[in-house]
Parts: structure tokens; C-alpha cells; sequence
């Protein structure tokens, strides 16, 4: 482990920390230009988490401890995410500690320890959205993991840096299985960061919320944790898209100029993939929640095909 | 030459384990005596057992022949590395399971303290003896006597004639099963009569006769374990069981079953077909996916519990395969991957299944309730038996950073090798089975998510709930060391592997531990850690610093003030515990996917309903396929017999008669 290794990944942990909500703020205000509406502040998400933070929490009588535990856990898995995921660098100490079958892993803790913080009260809502969002979690943890199945065939790894080592060094080639993977991807990220058309997370009080109706009993710290681990959660799943499917500009180990470089780089990437996460919620309806499994059964079947096509066609060549 | 061998201490502990059982009948009715002496020194003998076979892992085999037995065929036993990795979940759950069991029996539940005491440990002690059993009619014994007395665990409380049903569905199972590891040994010795396992060792078996073994000890085996179709018997005998026994049987007995297959397949019966590991592997995809879709939809909590433990078999089954396809092809490393992964998942089911078990043992001592929907809000009285549930939870839905995500882990590892298989077809089906793995590993935390989510959490569905304590120190201590036991495997994966290795290396004759070595203790990287590599030491670490980082720097830079008040009620303020999720409503959503999968039979209520109800059940399909009509045709069959059958003693004479006649016309020199 170098010491510019070290210093790299503590700043790509305080960037991802930094940056995270002020994606959300940019998804939003793309979202209101698109639909004619006057948009909030760029900086919205970071005047709601200080307002959130200095306020009292009001906690349920039968809240347990289990749920004022929950929201620290979420954030830290979401944290690990971040740091295990390169943005701007592969050189990255965290890296070995787990990889992408571990990080697919680490979501699936936070998205446990958020169901049942949300079933702790009691309340019709939280368990109706704890039920969903364990719905929504079985259907589409598969559908990662066979993307993933497919990136770590392509670079025979499934270790985070050497995927993206291996797949910014191919030639400029499309791979067909490659095609198949970022659409499941993408149909992935949609419903596990809680967006249109799986879930609004502009509504509130709606009988088809699944993200809001488990948070509903949150506030103050607790609340604030959580919407920053949310916007962590895009951000990872924003930084693992472009790395695994775009992944030209991240830097290599030490390459410090490539490092400053890849700044500008990502910013870039994250403002045109936060435009483009605008688009699809402006276009598309939000579904019946029993079109979810439709749609998130298409991503898996899409991903299995990815599979099968890196097999049978790609290896011969 | 040492003083005294292993297998000779080990002996003594399954020795030690009878006296103990009969110590018990000395006093029958003596609750006290059974429970805070003779339990706690069946306890320590486990723990004792479990290291002694810990120390011995990796040492040449060591035999023993006891003067016991046939004539001709004296008792033949010996202790080798894939024994010792049994022997060591045998004594390590035993010992905490034991623990929880001198807390756990009461006065008064069933059979007499003494019985039980006597049952439980011969129970201990054949389990013992079915791992250390070196010839087949040993095996057999120990079988027996392991299932005979898990049978009477069963029925303990056998004035319930629901649990009497359970019992014979349990026993009619278990020698269907037995009828074909019996018919397995007899096929592998090859007709030399030779019934010791060395002499089957040494027997070339022709491919025929070869698969037509493998595939008697997969029913016979399978039966044991609960691979689908041979599963029924698991959500009935466990839910009846007491809950130590169901830990014992969920947590132990069902790895004896993986034991004898893989003692079978890798040791007795020679090379291996490659197609003896797709039959198994796609048998294991079945039952995993059966197992788990099976027990989201449960509303008991054990009932629950038992078809997560038909998943867990079926996931096991399929690392079988998995090893048996690619040491068919002597792809050794890749082989050595699977087995690890095998060999790992049957230590962490152990440690983990057998802490839910208990835990619902405790639920089920502190409210009287078993069903789901009369549970809730327990974590208040609760705490302990809360917590260490949760971490049986987050191992059993293969989470990191505990045990059941290192094999789950292994096992995904091994898949995404296989597209170098030497024959394309396998090339294309096994990366798909893998696939099938990750759906049943994430549903899985479906089932898991409701177990914990319904009994501890929410509102008290019951007003009675209140009452419920937490467990008692016995009790406590032995869950306490079953959640350890679960968190060690988990974040120390390359020291344990290094321990295992030595099966692997039996079985297939390569390891893994070199290359695991390599990378210290703190990381598991089975091939090169460029290709994967798992650090769950770093990984928990992270986790905790940033847990209480971020409260610390909350409060630093904040405050830690909180008010209490009631829950949002949405402006309708009938927010009873009834306005929850049931167990049913949780789990609608897998039904509503899944419908084809399940039998069911439901009741709406109308408009027009005086007192509407709403109902749910959810039936097996194989009882309706399967069971049933094998059952009528046994029925039809013993209608014929029936005739021959006048209850005349002069018509008996008769036959007895007429048979004599028979055999001496037959049967001349």
C-alpha cells in the first residue's frame, strides 16, 4: 500500500461524501427544466441535510434500538460502497477488501437493515415498504450479479480494479454482451436508487411508494443519514456504470497527472449520466408496482442473454 | 508412537456420551440433575471431541477395528481429515446447542428428563460413530441407531397427534433412504463381499455399475438431507421437535447426510462421471430454489426455518456437482474451490441454523407461540435473543460480513470458472446455473427479512406478548456461542480454509491452503487477488469506524437530542398492531410471482360477509403429485394382500406349509 495510494482513496472517499448530494441536486433541477417547472437550488440536498441535522429527532414510543441503529449502518455501507468503487482512480488500498460479488453484498446488508427499520414501528406504510423494497431487492440483485457475471468473464476478475483496468485497455470495440449488460444496468440502477419508473422519489404519501413509505418514521439525524446515504447510493451506482461501461479516464496506479486529470473528467460523466437519469424519469410513467417484477425480470433476462453471448460468440474469437 | 490416538479419544467421547444418556435414567424424573449436570457435561464432552478433531486435521488417517460387530465382520472405524472436519461441527455445534438445552428442557414437556437426556445423547453418540464408521455394516448401525433416536427426539411430546404423523412420515422417509445407501455399499462392493470401505476403495467398478451407486447413495443420501422430492419429512419433523432437537438435526444431522455423499462419490465408488455432477447440481437448483420460495411463504416460524434448510441442502447439492464436474474433468484447483465452498457452507449452516433454531426456541418458551402472525415486537423483551437472531439473519441471507457470505462468495468464484470446461454444452449451462444461485441467495433475504422482521419487530400483534422474557443465562450462552461461531467463520475465512484444506487435499488431492497462504490471514484470495479477493476483517472494520465515526461526529458538530412521541398515524389514528403486515401480507408478493409454484387455497371475504375472514394456504405440491398416489397405490396394493389374509390360523398352517414345499422343490442341493 503506497502513500499517494492511501491519500487517494481518503480523497475519493471525501469526494464521493462531497459530491453525492450535489448529483442529487443536479438530477433534480435537470428533471424540473425538463418538465417546465422552476427549478430548486443546485444546492438544495446540502441545505435539507443541515436543516435535517440540526434538528431534534422524534422518535415512535415502540422504536427500537435496532431502529436508531439502522441509519449509521446504511451510511457506512453506502460509505464502503463508495470507496471500494473507483471514480477517479483503480489505485485504490480498499480495493482488495472486497470486490464486486462482496460489493453487490454490501448493498444488500444496507437494504436489509433498511426493511427492517422500517417493519420496527409498527406502521402499515413501513411494512408495506419494507415488503416492497425486499421485492424489489430479490428481483434485482440477480439481474446485478449476472451483469457483473459477465464483466468479470470479459476480464476473467471480478476484482473492481481489474475489470476496469481490463476493459479501459480493450481496443474500441462494442461487445454485444457488453450491449446487453449496461441496459440491465441501467434497469437495474433505476429501480435500486428508487426512480421512475420502479418507484418516485418525489412522492409522498402515495399508495405506491416504496423508498418514502419506509422513511416515513425517520427525522432529524436519523432522516438526514439516510438521504445522504440514498445520494451516495446514486453516486455509487452512477461512478460503478461508468466505470464498468465507460470506463476511459480513470486513472491507473501512480499516474498522478491522470489523476488530476480524471477530476474534470468525472464531473463531466456524472453531469451527462445525471441528464440522461433526468430523461428516462421525464419520459417514462411510473408503474404498477406489479409491472416491477416484469420489468426488473426483462433486466435479469436481459443480463442471462449478455451472458450467453460473451459465451458463445466472443470467446471463440 | 503416541500414547493415545486420536480416534481412540474419540471413541471415548462417543462412549462418554451413552454413559452420560444412561446416567439420566438413574433418575428420570430428576429435571435438575438432567438438566444443570448431565447436559452441561454432554456439552463440554462435544467441545472436547470438536478439538481433538481440530488438532488432528491434517495428520495421517488413524484406524481402529472394536471387537463388536458381525463375525466375520468386526467393527471396522477410522478417522481420516474429511471425518474430523464433521467431527468438529459435530462437537463445536453440539457443544453450544447442548449449553442452550440445560436451559431450555423443562418439567413436564413430554417424555421424562431422564429419556430425553438418554435419546439426546445417543443420538450424539451414533453421529459420532456414523462419521468415524470405516465399513458398511457399522455405517449402518450408527445410521440406524441415529435415526431410530432422532425419531423418539422427534415424538417427545407425542400426545400431540400432529407430531406423532410427523415422527412416522420422518421414519417411513429415513428407510426408504437407508433401503438405498444399504443397496449403494452393496453395488460397491462389486460382488467380492467385501464390506469394508477399503475393500469398495479397491473395487474397479465398470461406469454402469458406478453411476447406478452414485446415484442410490444421491436418493439415500438425499432422502437424509431433504433434497426435493425426498424433502417432505423436514417442515414436518422440525417444526414437532423441540427446538434444540431441531437445531441438532437441522444444524448436524442433515451434514452427516452431505458426509456419507461425499464419502460415496469422492472416496469409495473411484472416478467420477461428469454427468453424476449436472444430475446433482441440477437436483441442488431445484431444491434450493424450492426450498427458499417455500419459506418466504411460511407462516410458522420453524416451518420456516426448515425450508430455508431444504435451500441450504439444495445449495450444497449443487457445490457437489460443481466439484464433481470439474474433478470429472481433473480440473483439481477449480474442484478444490467447489468442495472448499461445500465444506465452508456446511460450517456456517451449522453455526447458523442452529442459533435461529434456538432462538425460536426461546420465542417459542417465552410467549407460547410458534405461529408468525401471534408474534411481534419481541426486540423490547427480548434483546438478547433480538441481536443474536439478527446475526443468524444477515449469515443465513449470505450477507457479508459473516459466515454464510464466504461460501456463498466460494461457490459464485468456482461458477464463474467454468466456461473452461472442456465440453461446450456444460460451457453454456453452468454459468446459467449460477444465475439460479444468485436469485435463490437473494431470496433468501426475502424469507429472512420477514423471519426476524414479524417475530421481533413492529408491534406486539398479541396483548399477551408482554409477558415474554428474555432467554435465561444457559440459554443465553448458548446462543452467545453459536453467533460467535457464525462471526469468527465469517471474518476469518483463510485461517479456516487452511484448516479444511486437508479434506479438500483427501478428497481430490489438491488444496487450496497454499495459495490462500500467501495472502496472510486477513485475506482470502483462492486463485491470485487479482482475480478476487475478499478481506472481511477490513471490510467489518470500515463498517464499525464508520458506524461510530459519523455518531461522534454527529454529535460533535450537531447534537444527540431526541424526543419521543407516538408513531405518525397518517391522520388515521386506528394504527393498531393489526394495521401491520401479517406473515401472509408480507409474503403476497412471492405468491402473486410465483403463483404456479404453490398450491393454494384461499377464502376473500365478500361485501355481504357477516364476519369476513380473509385465509390462506399454501400446500406442497409433491404431497398431491407424489406422495398421495404413491400412498393410494400402497393402499390398493395391501387390498389385494388383504385376501390371502383370512385370520384363520388353520389357513396360515397352510401356507406355511405350502411355502416349506416350495423352497424344498426350489431350493435342492
Amino acid at each position: 500500500m503506497s502513500i499517494s495510494g492511501f491519500i487517494g482513496q481518503l480523497f475519493a472517499i471525501v469526494l464521493a461524501l462531497a459530491l453525492a448530494p450535489l448529483l442529487t441536486g443536479w438530477v433534480n433541477q435537470c428533471r424540473a427544466w425538463l418538465q417546465s417547472r422552476s427549478a430548486p437550488p443546485l444546492l438544495q440536498p446540502y441545505y435539507m441535510l443541515h436543516k435535517l441535522f440540526q434538528k431534534d429527532v422524534v422518535l415512535a414510543h415502540n422504536a427500537s434500538s435496532l431502529f436508531r441503529t439502522a441509519p449509521f449502518v446504511i451510511f457506512a455501507c453506502m460509505l464502503l460502497a463508495c470507496a471500494i468503487i473507483p471514480s477517479l482512480s483503480t489505485d485504490l488500498p480498499f480495493a482488495p477488501a472486497a470486490d464486486t460479488l462482496a460489493l453487490v453484498g454490501v448493498f444488500g446488508l444496507a437494504r436489509i437493515f433498511i426493511s427492517l427499520a422500517a417493519m420496527d414501528i409498527g406502521t402499515s406504510f413501513g411494512s408495506l415498504g419494507g415488503r416492497r423494497e425486499m421485492l424489489v431487492g430479490f428481483l434485482a440483485e440477480p439481474a446485478l450479479l449476472m451483469v457483473i457475471f459477465t464483466t468479470a468473464m470479459i476480464s476473467q476478475s471480478t476484482s473492481v480494479a481489474t475489470i476496469v483496468e481490463t476493459l479501459a485497455h480493450r481496443d474500441f470495440i462494442i461487445y454485444p454482451s457488453l450491449a446487453f449488460a449496461g441496459i440491465a444496468f441501467t434497469m437495474v440502477s433505476l429501480a435500486e436508487n428508487a426512480r421512475v419508473p420502479v418507484d418516485n422519489p418525489a412522492t409522498h404519501l402515495e399508495l405506491t411508494m416504496i423508498h418514502e413509505a419506509m422513511i416515513l418514521e425517520y427525522s432529524g439525524r436519523h432522516l438526514a443519514l439516510i438521504e445522504w446515504a440514498a445520494s451516495l447510493k446514486l453516486y455509487a451506482y452512477s461512478c460503478l456504470g461508468l466505470a464498468l461501461f465507460f470506463p476511459w479516464g480513470i486513472a491507473e496506479k501512480d499516474n498522478f497527472l491522470g489523476l488530476i486529470g480524471a477530476i474534470p473528467l468525472l464531473l463531466g460523466k456524472l453531469a451527462v449520466g445525471g441528464f440522461a437519469l433526468a430523461l428516462i424519469e421525464t419520459v417514462n410513467a411510473k408503474m404498477r408496482i406489479f409491472r416491477a417484477p416484469e420489468f426488473l425480470g426483462t433486466a435479469f433476462l436481459l443480463a442471462v442473454l449478455g451472458l450467453l453471448v460473451r459465451l458463445l460468440l466472443e470467446t471463440r474469437v | 508412537m503416541p500414547i493415545l490416538y486420536s480416534i481412540d479419544l474419540l471413541l471415548v467421547a462417543a462412549c462418554a456420551w451413552l454413559a452420560v444418556g444412561l446416567a439420566g435414567l438413574v433418575a428420570p424424573r430428576n429435571m435438575h440433575l438432567v438438566a444443570k449436570v448431565l447436559f452441561p457435561v454432554g456439552a463440554a464432552i462435544g467441545l472436547a471431541a470438536g478439538l481433538e478433531a481440530l488438532f488432528f486435521l491434517g495428520e495421517a488417517p488413524e484406524t481402529a477395528v472394536l471387537v463388536i460387530g458381525l463375525p466375520t465382520l468386526p467393527f471396522h472405524l477410522r478417522l481420516d481429515s474429511l471425518t474430523a472436519v464433521f467431527v468438529v461441527l459435530l462437537g463445536f455445534a453440539s457443544f453450544g446447542i447442548s449449553i442452550y438445552a440445560a436451559g431450555y428442557f423443562r418439567q413436564g414437556e413430554g417424555a421424562s428428563p431422564g429419556l430425553l437426556c438418554l435419546e439426546y445423547h445417543f443420538f450424539l453418540a451414533s453421529m459420532l460413530m456414523v462419521l468415524l464408521a470405516d465399513d458398511a455394516y457399522a455405517f449402518m448401525v450408527a445410521w440406524e441407531g441415529m435415526a431410530l433416536s432422532s425419531f423418539f427426539l422427534v415424538t417427545t411430546d407425542h400426545r400431540h397427534e400432529a407430531i406423532r404423523r410427523a415422527g412416522y412420515l420422518y421414519l417411513l422417509i429415513a428407510h426408504v433412504g437407508a433401503i438405498a445407501i444399504l443397496l449403494s455399499f452393496g453395488v460397491m462392493t462389486g460382488g467380492a463381499g467385501d464390506y469394508t470401505f477399503a475393500g469398495m476403495r479397491a473395487q474397479e467398478l465398470p461406469p454402469f455399475w458406478a453411476s447406478a451407486a452414485f446415484l442410490l447413495a444421491l436418493v439415500g443420501f438425499g432422502a437424509k438431507a431433504g433434497l426435493v422430492p425426498v424433502h417432505v419429512w423436514l417442515p414436518e419433523a422440525h417444526p414437532a421437535a423441540p427446538s434444540p432437537v431441531s437445531a441438532m438435526m437441522s444444524g448436524v444431522m442433515l451434514k452427516t447426510a452431505i458426509y456419507g455423499l461425499l464419502r460415496v462419490s469422492f472416496d469409495l465408488v473411484g472416478t467420477p462421471l461428469w454427468w453424476w455432477g449436472v444430475v446433482a447440481m441440477a437436483i441442488g437448483l431445484v431444491t434450493a430454489l424450492f426450498g427458499v420460495l417455500y419459506s418466504t411463504v411460511q407462516s410458522d416460524m420453524k416451518r420456516l426455518l426448515a425450508y430455508s434448510s431444504i435451500e441450504n441442502i439444495g445449495l450444497l447439492a449443487v457445490g457437489i456437482g460443481l466439484a464433481l464436474i470439474f474433478h470429472a474433468y481433473r480440473m483439481e484447483t477449480l474442484a478444490a474451490l467447489a468442495m472448499t465452498a461445500v465444506l465452508y457452507h456446511c460450517l456456517a449452516h451449522a453455526g447458523f441454523k442452529s442459533l435461529l433454531f434456538l432462538c425460536t426456541g426461546s420465542v417459542l418458551h417465552a410467549t407460547k407461540e410458534r405461529s408468525l402472525g401471534k408474534l411481534g415486537g419481541l426486540i423490547h423483551h427480548m434483546p438478547w435473543v433480538a441481536w443474536l437472531a439478527l446475526l443468524g439473519v444477515v449469515a443465513s441471507a449470505g450477507l457479508p460480513p459473516l459466515s454464510g457470505f464466504v461460501s456463498e462468495w466460494l461457490l459464485l468464484q468456482a461458477f464463474l470458472f467454468s466456461p473452461g470446461l472442456p465440453h461446450s454444452w456444460l460451457n453454456m449451462v453452468v454459468p446459467v446455473a449460477a444465475a439460479v444461485v444468485a436469485l435463490v441467495a437473494a431470496l433468501a433475504g426475502f424469507a429472512m427479512v420477514k423471519f426476524h422482521g414479524i417475530i421481533f419487530l413492529g408491534q406486539m400483534r398479541e396483548p399477551n406478548l408482554i409477558h415474554a422474557h428474555d432467554a435465561g443465562p444457559w440459554e443465553r450462552a448458548g446462543l452467545v456461542w453459536l453467533a460467535f461461531l457464525t462471526v469468527l467463520l465469517g471474518v476469518l475465512p483463510s485461517t479456516v480454509i487452511g484448516l479444511i484444506d486437508a479434506a479438500t487435499q483427501q478428497l481430490l488431492g489438491t488444496g487450496l491452503a497454499g495459495k490462500v497462504a500467501e495472502h496472510g490471514w486477513a485475506m482470502l484470495a483462492p486463485i491470485s487477488p487479482d482475480r478476487a479477493s475478499y478481506m472481511p476483517l477490513v471490510f467489518l472494520a470500515t463498517i464499525a469506524a464508520a458506524v461510530l465515526l459519523g455518531r461522534w461526529l454527529v454529535r460533535r458538530f450537531y447534537h444527540g437530542r431526541l424526543r419521543r412521541s407516538d408513531a405518525w398515524d397518517c391522520g388515521y389514528f386506528f394504527q393498531g398492531p393489526r394495521a401491520q403486515d401479517t406473515a401472509e401480507g408480507f409474503s403476497q408478493p412471492i405468491r402473486r410471482i410465483f403463483e404456479p409454484m404453490f398450491r393454494m387455497e384461499r377464502h376473500f371475504p365478500t361485501v355481504r360477509d357477516e364476519q369476513p375472514y380473509y385465509s390462506v394456504k399454501v400446500e406442497d405440491h409433491f404431497w398431491h403429485w407424489l406422495y398421495l398416489p404413491v400412498a393410494r397405490l400402497v393402499e390398493w396394493f395391501s387390498g389385494l394382500i388383504v385376501r390371502v389374509q383370512g385370520g384363520r390360523i388353520a389357513v396360515y398352517l397352510l401356507y406355511s406349509f405350502l411355502t416349506l414345499i416350495l423352497l424344498l422343490l426350489v431350493a435342492r442341493p
